[in-house]
């Protein structure tokens, strides 16, 4: 059952599965239907499964959640997409005051089983608002799960976990990553469990710790160092909220370093939450600062000037460097 | 042009007079038996007799905040008995009436003013939502529901509740406009106040609110909201009409908020006592009141037996309230999440070990 797909095919070939498994399951959200969604990613799914599952919604962000939310409370399962990371937050109160405390409000009485999807992070060239890593603001909100495939294989997968789950997830894809190939064998059963992270590439020296467009970036950087004769292990983070803290500390405990690199701003960023975690687990053990490689304080700039904002290889191993160097 | 915001205009349904006269409305007929008049006399007497109590528990320091719903009780029973099983509510942090009507334990609502729960009670059970609060938040919420309902062919409808200053948000607009293209069983009861807060209605609309439905593709009505019969007559109405599969329909309930937005509140810095007064005039119980008496539908032992009612009740929950008991910190950490979440169990763990602590110290 192995073939090779695209992430935005592996996601496309999840969110079928979860059709086909579970009949409450509807989709929601702008141009999905027809189109097939503007990066393709529900392509095909309203042809096979009706205007009913698969709905094309008003141009109206904050009554897509909100409606969601009433379906859910009707007993549905949505997984709506928000087109670009910069209109979620349109959405933004139905997420944060609704979505996200409705189970505790109720004392359990009601649950929110909506996924909401949304591409996010730069790198394809966009105009404003369409290059945005807002998932500090999902993780930092109790009450959603917020999680983020770097790869095809745990796209497949993932999608379906964030479906199945009896809490709200926020599901980021990666767009620059959409193209992204790999062999995915859609058949299988996920090899780990949603909240999971995973050491993606084993190392000694220094632990580099990244999710979703960053991992294949951090991959390269590790093979780059490699030719140098250093050894970085990279752990893909895969949930942001909760973290698998536990596959981090581990790792660090055994490389004494600790670089976190994302494309979202490092002030307040999801680094800055592993960093404080590690300083308090691994004291004893670390042999420099955890740094931090990310986004500067500024608003996502003009796309000529993304290449300087995004981390390249070159600035993960300006950081890994200086890890060592400590 | 004139421009009617702030009177009840020509348009606006009304089938029982401030002087307790019954009127016909031959769009909106309502057959109501002698029983159902007491009933529904009854149900306004004693959600006034909770808000009451409630407004006096705050002052005593029993309740953090109350909003009353004082002079809004015909709008909100008449359209609570328009409600049947399988119908869902959404309601503001304001329909203590439409909860009454929903079988919902008034210390309940009252808990939430106390602190003791951010819900209190099932929706599933009763067909009535929790409160929302942000303003305008449960439109869409409702209209959601009222989708799924379509999807599983129900033959119910939902009804969503809100106010005049509501009406500006973005979210209850867009709900219109989902209601309106997927012709959702969804029935936007709006109890236009006059206030929202210290605004008043003029800074939210030039137009009489039920005129903006027509915009959006369905149809808008005006009724007097200190009416019972009338808003139990069109509710009726406009309910049955989506759960027919007509889609949605917007009510406008012209009422009057009698006292402040909440306990917090000083109304005395923005409005004027002599229009307080003029509605006084309006009242939505004493008309009842008066159509019963004048048509001998009850006699003395009516009325003294639901003062007697009302005084039990009040009793019960000043008793009640004082006996709540506080939530379980244990519970806000196993309600955050339906599932396992490693970090909520974490800090659970650890606020735990800091509590037994304590335990420790404080042993004899």
């Amino acid at each position: 059952m192995t073939e090779t797909l695209t992430m935005g095919r592996a996601i496309n070939q999840g969110l079928r599965c979860a059709l086909e498994r579970d009949p409450k399951t509807l989709l929601m959200g702008e141009d999905i239907g027809r189109l097939g969604g503007v990066f393709r990613v529900t392509d095909g799914l309203q042809k096979d499964f009706g205007e009913q599952r698969v709905i094309d919604t008003p141009l109206a962000e904050s009554s897509i959640l909100g409606a969601a939310i009433g379906l859910a409370m009707r007993g549905y399962r949505p997984v709506v997409e928000i087109q670009f990371d910069g209109l979620v937050y349109v959405a933004f109160d139905q997420i944060v005051s609704q979505l996200a405390k409705m189970h505790a409000r109720s004392a359990g009485r009601v649950r929110m089983p909506v996924t909401v999807r949304h591409p996010y992070g730069g790198g394809i060239g966009a105009v404003e608002h369409h290059s945005e890593s807002p998932e500090a603001y999902f993780a930092h909100t109790a009450g959603l799960r917020v999680v983020t495939p770097s790869n095809p294989v745990d796209a497949f997968h993932l999608v379906q976990q964030a479906i199945a789950s009896d809490d709200p997830v926020v599901f980021l894809e990666p767009k620059r990553r959409y193209w992204d190939k790999a062999e995915v064998d859609v058949g299988s059963a996920p090899g780990l469990p949603m909240g999971s992270a995973r050491v993606v590439r084993s190392g000694t020296d220094v632990t580099l710790v990244s999710y979703g467009p960053m991992v294949r970036t951090c991959l390269e950087a590790a093979a780059a160092a490699e030719g140098d004769g250093t050894s970085i292990e990279v752990v893909d983070l895969r949930s942001l909220a909760p973290l698998d803290l536990k596959t981090v500390i581990d790792s660090v405990r055994r490389t004494g370093r600790c670089v976190v690199a994302h494309e979202a701003s490092v002030f307040l960023g999801m680094s800055a939450e592993v960093a404080a975690s590690v300083t308090e687990e691994c004291f004893y053990e670390l042999e420099s600062p955890v740094l931090r490689v990310g986004g500067f304080h500024t608003p996502y700039p003009p796309s000529r000037l993304e290449h300087h904002y995004l981390p390249d290889l070159d600035r993960v191993l300006d950081a890994v460097d200086r890890s060592l160097a400590y | 042009m004139a421009i009617p915001t702030h009177a009840v205009d020509d348009t606006c349904v009304q089938l029982l007079t401030p002087e307790g006269e019954r009127v016909a409305n031959a769009d909106f007929p309502l057959d109501v038996s002698d029983d159902e008049l007491r009933a529904l006399y009854r149900d306004l007497v004693l959600v006034r007799r909770v808000d009451a109590e409630a407004t006096a528990l705050q002052r005593q320091g029993e309740l953090g905040l109350w909003a009353q719903v004082l002079g809004q009780e015909a709008a909100q029973v008449g359209a609570g008995r328009a409600l049947v099983s399988g119908d869902m509510a959404f309601p503001t942090y304001r329909e203590h009436g439409v909860a009454w009507c929903r079988g919902v334990d008034p210390l309940a609502v009252l808990g939430l003013f106390r602190g003791t729960t951010n819900g209190g009670w099932s929706p599933e059970e009763h067909g009535f939502a929790h409160y929302t609060i942000v303003i305008g938040d449960q439109c869409p919420q409702a209209v959601g529901y009222a989708m799924g309902m379509q999807h599983d062919a129900a033959e119910n409808a939902a009804m969503v509740f809100f106010g005049d200053g509501a009406s500006s948000q973005g979210d209850v607009n867009e709900s219109f406009i989902w209601a309106s293209v997927f012709n959702a069983p969804v029935v936007f009861f709006c109890q236009n106040n006059q206030w929202a807060i210290s605004e008043p209605l003029e800074r939210q609309t030039r137009i009489p609110l039920f005129q903006r439905a027509w915009g959006f593709g369905f149809p808008g009505v005006r009724v007097d909201g200190n009416d019972v019969l009338a808003c139990l007559a069109v509710s009726r109405q406009m309910l049955q009409r989506a759960r027919e599969g007509a889609g949605p329909a917007l009510i406008e309930a012209f009422t009057y908020r009698m006292g402040a937005h909440t306990t917090s509140d000083d109304p005395t810095r923005y409005r004027l006592d002599t229009d307080v007064e003029a509605w006084r005039l309006r009242d939505p119980l004493e008309r009842v009141r008066s159509f019963l008496h004048k048509q001998q539908l009850v006699d003395d032992a009516f009325f003294a037996e639901l003062d007697d009612e009302s005084e039990q009740l009040a009793l019960s929950l000043r008793d009640g309230l004082r006996a709540l008991p506080d939530p379980s910190i244990d519970d806000l950490f196993a309600n955050a999440y339906a599932e396992p979440h490693s970090l909520v169990e974490r800090q659970h763990d650890e606020f735990a070990r800091y509590l037994a602590g304590f335990a420790i110290e404080n042993a004899p």
